[in-house]
C-alpha cells in the first residue's frame, strides 16, 4: 500500500510537468502563429478595438442589423444560454413580445416571414451569426434608416454570407458585425 | 438532401474511418506489439524511472484496483484544496475568488470522476492554474484511468487462465503517452488555428460598434477542450462549453469535436475483440452499440428538426428547426446530432442548452445516459456494457437450462451478485437522488441555502422536474451535462450529486474488474456444441433485450413523470 502512495506521488508530479507545463505552453506558443496569436482575433475600426471575430454584441439602433436575443446580453464574460424549456408559458410570451418588436421596427414584414432564431436566445448570448432570412427581413428597414437602395443593401449582405463548409456541411450564416461594419465603410 | 444532414452522414463516416485503425492500434499497444510509435518508448521509460515503478512486476486484479483508487484518492486531495485556495495561488489574472468547500467537493469528484458536471462558470470561478493544473489534468488522468481499467479486463479473457493481469501504472501511462497526449496536441492546434484561444492572456476589453463597454474573458482554452472531447470529460472552459464561439469556433471545429469524443469508445469496443483474439465479438458488440445510438438518435434529429409546437403556434417560420439555446453555425441537425453522442457516451460537453431542447429530446438524452453502454465512457463504456454481458449470460444460461459460461469461464453466483448489484446501482441512485431533491423541493421550499430550494427550478410544471431527474442521472451516468436551468451551485445539489458521481464512477470500475479477474483466474473450458456462443446476431439480440427490459422497467415511471407529461401536454 505504500508503495503504492509513493509511487502515485511522483507519478503525479511528472505527469503534471508533462501535461500542464510542457503540453499547454507549447500549444500556447505555436498559436502565437494564428490569427490574433492565440489570443482570439480582434476586429479593428479606425485603429480601436470594436470586438472580437468570433464573438456577437448587441445591437438595437434601426441602421444595423440587429443580431439574435441573447439571455446574458452579449456578456462575454459571463456566457450562457436561457435554458428556458420549450413548454413554459413565460418563456412563449418573452418570444411573443420579441416578434411584435420585430414586426414594429420592420413595417411590411409578415409574421410567417420571421425565422426562428430571431427570436429565440442562442445558447452562448454570444451567437455571432444570424441566418439568411433572419437578415433578408432587416434590408429594407436598414436600407431606409441609411438613405441606401435596397439592392445595394442585398449585395452587401450576399458578400457578407458564409456558405456551407467546402460548399457541402453545415448551414449558410450571415456574420452580423462584419456586415455592420461594411455598411459603416459605405 | 439539405447540407446539415449531409453534415452529420460526413461526420459519422469519418468518425468511423478514424475509429476502427485506432482500435487496431489500441490492442497493439497494449499486447505490447510493435507500433508506429514505439519512438515514444524513452519518454515512457522516463517517467517510470522517476516515478520509481518497475513495469514488469505483474498485478493481480485486486492490486490492480488498489493501485487505482490510492492515485484516485491523491487527485482528490490535491484538487480539494487548489480549488479553495486558488484565489491565493498564481496564474489568477482575472482575480476569481476560491471555492466554497461544497463547492470544491463537488468540483473535484466531478472531475476525478470524469464526469465534469459543472456547478462553477468557467468565467468567473476558477483561475487559470485550476483550470490547466487540476481540472485539464484530470481530463488527462481520468480518462487514462477508464482506459487502464479496460485493459485490465482485456487482459483477463487474453489467455486461458491467469491471475497475472499486467501492469496497472503501464496501462495507465501508456493511455496518455500513445494516445491521449499526441491526439490532444493535434486538436488543439487545430481549435486555435481556427480562433480559440490558446494564450495566457488575461481579460480584455473593448467598445463595441455601438459604444457598449464588453468584458472579454480568453486564456489556454484549446488545450483544455482537446481532451475535453478525446476523454470524454465534456468540462468546458467557458460557461456556455462548446455553445461559446471560443470553444467551438464554427462548423469544422465542430466536426472535428464530435469526431474526437466518440473515436476513444469506438476504438475501445474494437481493441477488445483484437486484443483477446476473438475480433468477431468486438464487431459483434459494435453492432449492437451502433443500432443503439441510431435508435436514440433518429427520433431526436426528428424532434428537433421538426421544430417547437408551442412557437410554431405563434405563427413564425421554423424551416430549420427548433433554435432556442443553439447556435446558428452549426444548425439543429448537428446539435441534435451532438445531443445524442454527449449523452451516449457520457463525454456531457454541449454545443446546444439542453434544457431548451423538445420533449422528446430530453428524454432520449434521459434514456442514453440511463442506459450508459452505446459506446459509453472512455473506457468505462466498455466496462458497463461487460455487466450488461454478464447478465445477457446468465439469462440466456437459465432460459436453456446450463451453467452460463463467458469466453471459456464459467459464470457462478459471485460474479452474478456482483453483476446484480452494479446493476441495481444506477436506478437506485438516480430514482432515489431524484425522490431526495423533489421532497426538499416540496417540502422545504424556504431551506436558507445559497440557492433556496423554492427558486430551483427554472422552467415549472413537468419540465422542472426533469430539470432534477436530469441532474442525477447525468451525476451517476458521469456524464456531466446538466439542464442548466436548474440553480445548482448550493450545499444541498453540491454534496447530493458528488455522493452519486463518486459512486457511480467507482462502484461500476471495480465491478467488472472484479468479475474479470475472478473468471480469468478459473479453469478454461474448451469450446463444444453446449457452449453458448457470445459473438452470434441471437445473442446480440439478446443483450440487447436485456439493456432495454432492464432500463425500462427502471425509469419509465420517472421518465413519464417528467418529458413524456411534458409531450403529451404540449400536443393539446
Amino acid at each position: 500500500m505504500k508503495k503504492y502512495i509513493i509511487q502515485s506521488i511522483r507519478l503525479t508530479l511528472v505527469l503534471i510537468v508533462l501535461l500542464c507545463i510542457i503540453y499547454p505552453i507549447s500549444i500556447a506558443l505555436a498559436a502565437k502563429l494564428a490569427k490574433g496569436n492565440g489570443s482570439g482575433e480582434k476586429i479593428t475600426k479606425n485603429g480601436k478595438t470594436v470586438g472580437y471575430a468570433l464573438l456577437g454584441q448587441s445591437f438595437t439602433k434601426p441602421e444595423y442589423f440587429w443580431g439574435r436575443p441573447s439571455a446574458v446580453g452579449y456578456n462575454a464574460a459571463g456566457s450562457a444560454g436561457s435554458n428556458k424549456g420549450p413548454s413554459n408559458p413565460d418563456y412563449l410570451k418573452e418570444v411573443q413580445s420579441r416578434i411584435d418588436t420585430l414586426l414594429k421596427y420592420n413595417p411590411g414584414l409578415k409574421k410567417a416571414e420571421i425565422p426562428a432564431d430571431m427570436v429565440t436566445a442562442s445558447g452562448s448570448g454570444l451567437d455571432p451569426n444570424i441566418s439568411i432570412q433572419g437578415a433578408e427581413i432587416q434590408i429594407a428597414r436598414v436600407a431606409k434608416n441609411r438613405n441606401l437602395s435596397a439592392q445595394k443593401v442585398k449585395d452587401l449582405v450576399a458578400m457578407n454570407t458564409l456558405k456551407p463548409l467546402f460548399g457541402l456541411f453545415g448551414p449558410s450564416s450571415v456574420n452580423v458585425l462584419k456586415l455592420n461594419l461594411a455598411l459603416d465603410n459605405l | 438532401m439539405n447540407t446539415e444532414l449531409i453534415g452529420i452522414i460526413a461526420t459519422f463516416l469519418l468518425t468511423l474511418i478514424i475509429a476502427f485503425p485506432l482500435g487496431k492500434y489500441l490492442a497493439k499497444v497494449f499486447a505490447g506489439e510493435k507500433v508506429w510509435t514505439d519512438f515514444l518508448k524513452p519518454l515512457e521509460k522516463g517517467i517510470y524511472k522517476l516515478s520509481g515503478i518497475n513495469v514488469k512486476e505483474q498485478m493481480n486484479w485486486k492490486e490492480q484496483l488498489k493501485a487505482l483508487l490510492t492515485i484516485n484518492i491523491l487527485w482528490l486531495v490535491y484538487g480539494f484544496f487548489v480549488l479553495i485556495f486558488q484565489n491565493k495561488l498564481p496564474l489568477n489574472p482575472d482575480g476569481n475568488p476560491g471555492m466554497t468547500a461544497d463547492l470544491a467537493f463537488n468540483t473535484i469528484i466531478s472531475f476525478v470522476a470524469n464526469c465534469n458536471l459543472q456547478h462553477y462558470s468557467g468565467e468567473s470561478g476558477v483561475s487559470y492554474l485550476t483550470q490547466q493544473f487540476v481540472l485539464m489534468f484530470l481530463q488527462f488522468v481520468s480518462a487514462a484511468t477508464g482506459i487502464a481499467a479496460a485493459v485490465v479486463l482485456f487482459k483477463a479473457f487474453r489467455d486461458k487462465t491467469t491471475t497475472q493481469l499486467g501492469n496497472f501504472w503501464e496501462f495507465f501511462v501508456k493511455s496518455i503517452t500513445r494516445l491521449l497526449l499526441p491526439l490532444s496536441i493535434v486538436i488543439a492546434l487545430i481549435l486555435s488555428f481556427n480562433g480559440t484561444p490558446a494564450s495566457y492572456d488575461a481579460k480584455d476589453q473593448f467598445i463595441s460598434v455601438q459604444g457598449d463597454t464588453v468584458n472579454v474573458s480568453r486564456g489556454p482554452a484549446a488545450q483544455m477542450i482537446a481532451i475535453k472531447h478525446l476523454g470524454t470529460n465534456g468540462g468546458g472552459y467557458f460557461g456556455a462549453n462548446s455553445a461559446h464561439p471560443f470553444e467551438n469556433p464554427g462548423y469544422l471545429t465542430n466536426m472535428v469535436e464530435m469526431i474526437a469524443q466518440v473515436i476513444i469508445p469506438i476504438a475501445m469496443v474494437i481493441a477488445f475483440g483484437y486484443f483477446i483474439r476473438r475480433r468477431k465479438l468486438g464487431w459483434t458488440i459494435f453492432g449492437v452499440m451502433t443500432i443503439g445510438l441510431f435508435m436514440l438518435m433518429i427520433p431526436t434529429l426528428s424532434a428537433e428538426l421538426g421544430g417547437n409546437p408551442a412557437i410554431a403556434k405563434l405563427g413564425i417560420s421554423q424551416a430549420t428547426g427548433a433554435m432556442e439555446g443553439k447556435e446558428v453555425r452549426f444548425g439543429p441537425a448537428a446539435t441534435a446530432y451532438w445531443s445524442t453522442l454527449t449523452t451516449v457516451i457520457s463525454t456531457g460537453s454541449v454545443n446546444g442548452m439542453h434544457d431548451s431542447t423538445m420533449p422528446l429530446t430530453g428524454l432520449w438524452q434521459l434514456l442514453a445516459m440511463m442506459i450508459n453502454g452505446f459506446y459509453g465512457g472512455c473506457g468505462v463504456g466498455i466496462l458497463n456494457y461487460f455487466i450488461y454481458l454478464i447478465i445477457a449470460v446468465f439469462i440466456s444460461g437459465l432460459m436453456v437450462g446450463r451453467t452460463p459460461e463467458f469466453l471459456g469461464h464459467k459464470v457462478e453466483a459471485r460474479e452474478i451478485k456482483i453483476a446484480a448489484i452494479i446493476t441495481l446501482l444506477s436506478p437506485f441512485l438516480i430514482l432515489a437522488g431524484t425522490a431526495i431533491s423533489s421532497y426538499v423541493f416540496t417540502n422545504y421550499g424556504d431551506a436558507g441555502w445559497a440557492v433556496q430550494p423554492k427558486n430551483w427550478l427554472s422552467n415549472p410544471g413537468f419540465h422542472g422536474f426533469s430539470e432534477m431527474l436530469y441532474e442525477v442521472t447525468s451525476s451517476n451516468a458521469n456524464n456531466g451535462s446538466g439542464f442548466e436551468g436548474l440553480g445548482d451551485n448550493n450545499i444541498f445539489w453540491n454534496v447530493l450529486t458528488g455522493i452519486i458521481i463518486f459512486l457511480g464512477r467507482f462502484l461500476p470500475i471495480i465491478g467488472p474488474v472484479a468479475i474479470a479477474g475472478l473468471l480469468g483466474a478459473k479453469k478454461f473450458i474448451p469450446e463444444s456444441a453446449g457452449t453458448l456462443k457470445t459473438d452470434t446476431k441471437t445473442f446480440a439480440l439478446m443483450t440487447f433485450a436485456v439493456i432495454l427490459v432492464l432500463n425500462a422497467l427502471s425509469y419509465f415511471p420517472a421518465l413519464a413523470l417528467g418529458p413524456l407529461a411534458e409531450y403529451f401536454t404540449m400536443l393539446k
